[in-house]
């Protein structure tokens, strides 16, 4: 079973989103991640799916996406360099006392405090899921309250391909 | 020929009144881009929400439109017209209620790739989403089941989208398309201006194949001791059976037709195997597990062919051409996949394929076998059997009837033993193996095909799912000659509960059906009833001369089983060959 990150480019129409991800609700294939914004040309989406498969899959997975007559085009992004980011937002329980360590964490990672509370900072963290992933493992002690991530949005490098 | 060419003429002023630019509801644009589409029959249901599309109809002597008494009974019939011209089959309903009864019906006509454009009706668009009375999300209940669909938001869309519709449901892959106009939408005007032009950009089906793949298929043939042809649905749906008989003809390969296949190549030549699969012929399924070369064209490798897919053709190199890319590799492991347009890809093999030179011997085997195992049934004298009742109608219409059927042991007999020669002449559905599909769908082939005869076999389940649509046969004398197998149960449950639940037999008899022969009497509908040889010939001869629409009912045993068989979960050579043998 392999990660796989696709951009799936698609019309900008209403019930596009449950399209996609109705199809691979429907032929049991797996969403780990799914963004959905605007894209470089007007009136087309950009989705990121990653999702977990051997190759088969993938490639019965891309078959299938194209079938969908609002699915314009389906880039394989892992299969080539490329450039994946996720943001975080973590609350975490952050009495004063507790600042100045978990400052030296946010440093570190170069994150940044978007937020503070009387109680809780809510620290935001841009990088790939690895990234976020260890960012979240050294706040577990502090107490994370609340957690929100974007997944994974990416595009390939300039000079792959 | 002069009532021709009037007619003919008739048409075009017909198309160019049409084609008049004009201010017109959005009841009116549906009405005339359908008949501008070439539609000339319309299967449906009125209610609330598509008043205004039947009010356009009111008075209107150029749309033609069949009042069915259900909605499934109209998208079976719309399916059934489909599958037996070639043409889109279209049927209307309303929202909410109207809209879910046509479901089991897209379901069908998708699994079975056939071209319908569905028409529902829904609330007022400013109602959508608060639960407004017959308010319901058809096109999010059908996204799994369509080709694609549209809710339609603004009357300005609606040509083109009638028209992007026709376009997308009758090509590449064929399939049901639903377009959903809100009540307001088919109430707006708008000017109407006809729409012959079509792009879609995210849709642009592969037509024609590429050369190196069909230079592979050539060599593989040439190197091959022993080829089979595997032929499906695609080749009718392509219009494809003169280039396969000329492709089997050039490369002397013997060929087995799967369900939808049959009729895509003619039954009476020595080189067709019959059908394969799970009630197929001893011959197909033994040369599929034999073949060194396994050629698909268009057909889906659907598990009720393959069998167990780890053992299916396992000493074979596997061909497949089909239009949907995203068949090749899904279910069987292919060696030369050929995306493209069936016709168009064996139009372009047979300038290039030579006979398969080394293949006598299997040749020579295959038709030792053939004469060994040919399907094969236990007569009686005292008793009819249904094997007998289908060897009946198939003599009595020289093989040259449409026949549709409803789905059980009755429709696998009539697989059997019933020799098509000519395609788009079995409707039946494979797929989804819809019971209440056999019936209604006689009603659409008989209109699509006035002069032909069409006979629609049912079981004595399937024929209860439907049968309200002998209304329409009587008052609009639509001459379909209804067969009923009674055995008094459901036989195909029967059979499974014999072979594989070891005798517990639950839930399936069928006691409290009505006599047939009154149903259809009540209905107006002349009824005969059979239970020997003799009255059989002689009910089934009258059916067959009387003018009108016919139900004859066939009394069979109640436990015959249909064979071979092979189990869910076996290998395709593992079948059972039955009480035969």
């Amino acid at each position: 079973m392999k990660k796989h990150t696709i951009a799936v480019i698609v019309n900008d129409q209403p019930g596009v989103l449950q399209r996609v991800s109705g199809l691979f609700g429907r032929r049991g294939f797996n969403i780990e991640s799914i963004t959905v914004g605007t894209s470089e040309e007007a009136g087309l989406s950009r989705m990121v799916i990653v999702t977990t498969g051997d190759d088969h899959t993938l490639e019965q997975t891309t078959k299938q996406l194209y079938k969908l007559i609002d699915v314009i085009k389906v880039i394989d992004l892992s299969a080539n360099p490329m450039v994946a980011r996720e943001l975080a937002l973590i609350k975490v329980a952050a009495e004063p006392s507790a600042r100045p360590e978990i400052l030296g964490v946010v440093d570190t990672f170069r994150a940044a405090v978007v937020d503070i509370g009387t109680h809780t900072l809510i620290v935001q963290v841009v990088g790939d899921t690895e990234k976020i992933d260890a960012m979240v493992e050294l706040l577990k002690p502090y107490g994370i309250r609340e957690l929100s991530r974007t997944g994974v949005t990416a595009l390939n490098r300039g000079n792959s391909k | 020929m002069v009532t021709q060419d009037a007619q003919l003429k008739s048409k075009e002023e017909l198309m160019e009144r049409l084609s008049m630019p004009e201010v017109i509801s959005g009841s009116e644009i549906l009405l005339r881009s359908l008949l501008l589409e070439g539609v000339d029959c319309v299967f449906g249901y009125p209610g609330g929400a598509v008043l205004y599309i039947y009010d356009a109809m009111h008075g209107n002597p150029d749309f033609n439109h069949v009042l069915t008494r259900h909605e499934q009974g109209a998208i079976h019939a719309a399916d059934g017209y489909a599958r037996a011209s070639g043409k889109v089959g279209v049927c209307i309903a309303t929202s909410g209620p109207g809209a879910t009864n046509l479901v089991t019906g897209i379901a069908t006509a998708y699994m079975d790739s056939v071209p319908l454009v569905v028409i529902t009706g829904n609330v007022i668009s400013s109602l959508i989403g608060s639960d407004a009375f017959q308010e319901a999300d058809i096109t999010g209940i059908t996204m799994p089941i369509t080709k694609h669909s549209y809710l339609v938001r603004n009357v300005e869309d609606l040509s083109s989208t009638i028209h992007e519709a026709f376009h997308i449901a009758n090509t590449g892959r064929k399939g049901p398309v639903l377009i959903d106009i809100p009540k307001d939408i088919s109430a707006a005007k708008t000017l109407f201006k006809p729409v012959t032009e079509v792009s879609i950009r995210g849709y642009n089906p592969t037509v024609t194949p590429n050369k190196l793949q069909l230079d592979k298929l050539v060599k593989a043939i040439e190197e091959s001791t022993r080829p089979l042809i595997l032929a499906g649905g695609g080749v009718v749906y392509s219009g494809a059976h003169e280039e396969l008989l000329e492709f089997v003809t050039k490369t002397d390969i013997p060929i087995t037709t799967t369900l939808l296949g049959l009729g895509g190549y003619p039954s009476g030549n020595d080189l067709w195997l019959g059908m394969p699969g799970m009630h197929g012929t001893y011959t197909a399924n033994m040369s599929i597990q034999n073949a060194d070369l396994l050629i698909n064209i268009g057909a889906r490798f659907d598990d009720r062919v393959t069998g167990k897919l780890s053992g299916f053709a396992p000493k074979a190199k596997i061909v497949h051409i089909d239009i949907d890319p995203a068949e090749i590799g899904k279910n069987v492991p292919t060696d030369i996949p050929i995306v493209g347009d069936v016709k168009t890809v064996l139009g372009l093999a047979n300038k290039i394929v030579k006979r398969a030179d080394k293949a006598d011997a299997w040749r020579a085997d295959i038709q030792k076998s053939k004469a060994a195992h040919p399907f094969r049934y236990i007569d009686s004298e005292d008793e009819l059997k249904p094997q007998w009742v289908v060897e009946l109608i198939h003599e009595t219409t020289s093989g040259d009837a449409i026949v549709t059927t409803d789905v059980g042991q009755h429709q696998m007999w009539a697989a059997q033993y019933y020799k098509f020669n000519k395609p788009r002449s079995w409707v039946t559905s494979g797929g989804l193996g819809t019971m209440g599909f056999g019936f209604p769908s006689a009603i659409g082939a008989q209109m699509a095909n006035p002069d032909r005869t069409v006979v629609s076999i049912n079981g004595d389940g399937g024929m209860q799912m439907c049968a309200q649509e002998l209304a329409i046969c009587a008052i609009n004398n639509i001459p379909v000659k209804v067969v009923i197998i009674n055995n008094q149960v459901l036989g195909m449950v029967r059979q499974w509960q014999e072979l594989i639940h070891e005798n517990r037999f639950s839930h399936i008899d069928l006691a409290g059906s009505p006599d047939f022969v009154k149903l259809a009497e009540a209905y107006g509908v002349k009824g005969f009833r059979a239970s020997n040889k003799e009255d059989a010939k002689a009910v089934w001869e009258e059916a067959l001369n009387h003018p009108g629409p016919a139900v004859v009912e066939f009394v069979v045993r109640r436990d015959e089983n249909v064979y071979p068989m092979v189990a869910q979960g076996s290998t395709i050579d593992q079948m059972i060959m039955g009480d035969s043998e």
